[in-house]
């Protein structure tokens, strides 16, 4: 781990809420119109309905906001789902999350017709709490109750289950491919601001439950039977890690389309740099990944200018070589 | 009665120890590929009855039926059944190797690989009229140098005096997204046109496979598959960690790389031919763990009989129930397998 004492890690938080908020800041001045500070500071003060305040303010603004929301949600959640199976390979995905919400999405365009982006966000995270809850009951099967295996087998089966049914129903019907391909492959552009309205309470919610219980997940981590033995009532423990993860990654699939690897990435970086203690990784993973996000979202507007980049797309991009060389360096913390 | 019988030969300077159980499931299995084969190549557009296809297999039989089932039907049903079984046996080996429950080719980013020299081959060789530059035959030799190309940067990547499982996988799932997030920008950018078609393959099917393909998969796989049960031995000691394999005097390193190769050379056969076919290399070994146990010895063939048979059913779903549309044999892998996976789930839910 980089940072041992208590006092840089208090510094690590604090530098990484700077560097979060110099990048909104960024992610709100540059693109396809670029802006400059005084315009942007102007487009809430002096608001003069030109083309530049409107973009800050309606689409700038909100795509900001969704992507660090949508990101710090996606880290923490795989920071709980890696906890929660005991298998550094876990993450909000396993769940079943992305491919029930894909599959909610695609169902509807298919055999539904809908086109509406509004609905689509509430389909997903329906189809992503459907696809939860069963894999949660199907990992509840038995004696035991549930148990890391079972419901990573579970999730395993039921998301590819989910996503060969949309692949199934994309193939039998190729318009509809055309219409949801960026959706699938994860987007905050064109978000407005009532789409992070709409799911704030759920992921606002998620990250405070995913706070309070931060010290008993420390215990959980030591294993089912010493978490026992020291007095924790586990069976209510995963359960609330259920539930905040619903919370925390179907509010992002919702707000975003499902977006991949920051959930697995993010909390191995965040061990790496601040060791295993869930009351510290928990806040930083969502920075992190909230930094990650807010940059691939700037980083995707430039790639194909005028035309855009899905931000899952370059999640990827940006994060693979720097998880790479954490991979290759080692894990200290684990 | 043992759990195992002992069969020896030579006053036992040659012997085996058989399980009985995996024995009896491997019997049953084989069994019921077999039936699902020969009701496979009498299902479709023209019904022939059982008994007759296994006489066309024989040689004999009304000419008629002949043509359609030899022409048509065997080359895409021994194709599936190959397919099948590779990837079975190609997930049973990484998850053994990586001692990690969730491995499968497509987590390790072979099949990911493949599935971006595809699309790539499809956006560079076509031209504005959306009709591709070079033979199509180009297709799985693009396929299988890019499973093979990732693979090969995968484990470099990860040596560090040696290949750690956890590094490997880890970099695997790297690799895999960035490869999911090239094929995800080159379908985005290109025409339309090619990502229908790219998504086709991207789901996997067998559909149009003709003898020619059979005569290159099938030569290639037994080779494979005879490595991989004589190896699937070292895979039992390195489940036990790599200080106990190395102290049992295993070369872990050297064994390690062996076995990604096989790996390596059973999906790169089958995602060339096939395409992206999921589900089968991670659920095929689970299902048989469920049914006889972890030793590898009676795994890998339980596992090899089980992938086979789900992507024939799969595909003969899928070519039968929508006519006159054809759905991909993908699709259908893990809309069968997981209800069974999650039934095999319940059933060994005190084990």
């Amino acid at each position: 781990m980089l940072l041992k004492s208590t006092t840089s890690k208090w510094a690590g938080l604090f530098v990484a809420i700077v560097l979060l908020i110099l990048f909104m800041i960024a992610s709100v001045i540059y693109g396809y119109t670029n802006t400059n500070w005084q315009t942007a500071i102007d487009a809430f003060t002096k608001y003069n309905g030109s083309n530049e305040h409107i973009i800050i303010q309606t689409v700038r603004l909100p795509r900001a906001f969704i992507a660090a929301a949508v990101g710090a949600s996606l880290a923490i959640a795989g920071v709980l789902m890696q906890t929660l199976t005991k298998n550094p390979l876990a993450s909000p995905g396993i769940f079943g999350i992305n491919a029930g919400g894909g599959f909610a999405v695609v169902a509807a365009v298919t055999l539904f017709s809908v086109t509406d982006v509004h609905t689509f966000n509430a389909l997903a995270f329906l189809g992503a709490a459907v696809a939860a809850v069963s894999v949660y009951a199907f990992g509840s099967f038995g004696r035991e109750g549930l148990t890391p295996m079972k419901l990573t087998l579970a999730g395993a089966a039921m998301s590819a289950m989910f996503a060969s049914f949309t692949q199934g129903l994309l193939v039998l019907n190729e318009a509809a491919l055309d219409q949801v391909l960026f959706w699938l492959a994860g987007s905050v552009s064109g978000r407005k601001l009532e789409t992070l309205v709409s799911v704030l309470p759920y992921i606002g919610v998620g990250w405070l439950g995913a706070l309070l219980i931060s010290g008993k997940m420390n215990v959980l981590a030591m294993g089912e039977d010493v978490a026992k033995g020291l007095g924790l009532n586990t069976g209510l423990i995963k359960i609330m890690i259920g539930v905040i993860v619903i919370l925390l990654a179907g509010g992002s699939v919702a707000a975003a389309g499902p977006i991949g690897f920051v959930g697995i990435v993010v909390p191995h970086v965040t061990r790496s740099i601040i060791g295993i203690d869930h009351r510290w990784v928990i806040p930083l993973s969502g920075l992190l990944g909230a930094i990650l996000l807010v940059a691939a979202d700037i980083a995707a507007r430039y790639i194909l200018m005028p035309a855009e980049v899905p931000v899952g797309v370059m999640t990827a991009i940006i994060g693979t070589p720097f998880f790479i060389y954490i991979a290759r360096r080692g894990f200290n913390g684990r | 009665m043992s759990k195992y019988q002992n069969i020896r030969f030579f006053k036992g300077k040659l012997s085996f120890l058989i399980d009985r159980k995996a024995t009896f499931i491997f019997t049953l299995l084989f069994v019921i590929t077999f039936l699902v084969f020969v009701i496979s190549a009498g299902i479709g557009d023209m019904k022939i009855n059982p008994l007759t296809v296994i006489k066309v297999l024989f040689g004999g039989g009304p000419e008629m039926e002949k043509l359609v089932i030899t022409t048509f039907r065997l080359p895409r049903i021994i194709v599936a059944l190959v397919v099948g079984i590779s990837l079975a046996v190609a997930g049973g080996i990484l998850q053994g190797m990586i001692r990690n429950p969730l491995a499968s080719p497509d987590v390790l980013g072979i099949t990911g690989g493949a599935g971006a020299a595809v699309v790539a081959f499809l956006v560079l060789f076509s031209d504005k009229n959306h009709s591709l530059t070079v033979s199509i035959a180009w297709l799985p030799l693009a396929a299988f140098a890019g499973a093979g190309l990732v693979s090969i940067l995968v484990y470099v990547l990860a040596w560090k005096n040696g290949v750690s499982p956890i590094r490997l996988v880890l970099i695997g799932i790297g690799i895999s997204t960035l490869m999911q997030a090239l094929i995800t920008l080159m379908m985005v950018m290109g025409p339309i046109y090619q990502a229908s078609q790219a998504n086709m393959w991207i789901t996997g099917t067998v559909y149009g496979s003709n003898w020619k393909n059979v005569v290159t998969l099938v030569p290639w796989t037994v080779v494979f598959l005879i490595i991989a049960l004589i190896v699937a031995r070292t895979i039992n000691i390195q489940e036990l960690g790599d200080e106990v394999a190395t102290g049992l005097g295993g070369k872990v390193q050297k064994q390690r790389f062996l076995l990604l190769m096989i790996s390596t050379a059973l999906i790169g056969s089958s995602v060339a031919f096939a395409g992206g076919i999921g589900f089968v290399g991670l659920m095929a070994p689970h299902m048989a763990r469920r049914l006889v146990g972890s030793s590898f010895g009676a795994l890998l063939p339980v596992s090899a009989l089980l992938g086979g048979v789900l992507v024939m059913v799969a595909d003969l779903i899928g070519r039968t129930l929508f006519l006159p549309l054809e759905v991909p044999a993908g699709v259908f892998t893990a809309g069968i397998g997981a209800p069974y996976f999650i039934y095999l789930l319940f059933r060994t839910r005190n084990a």
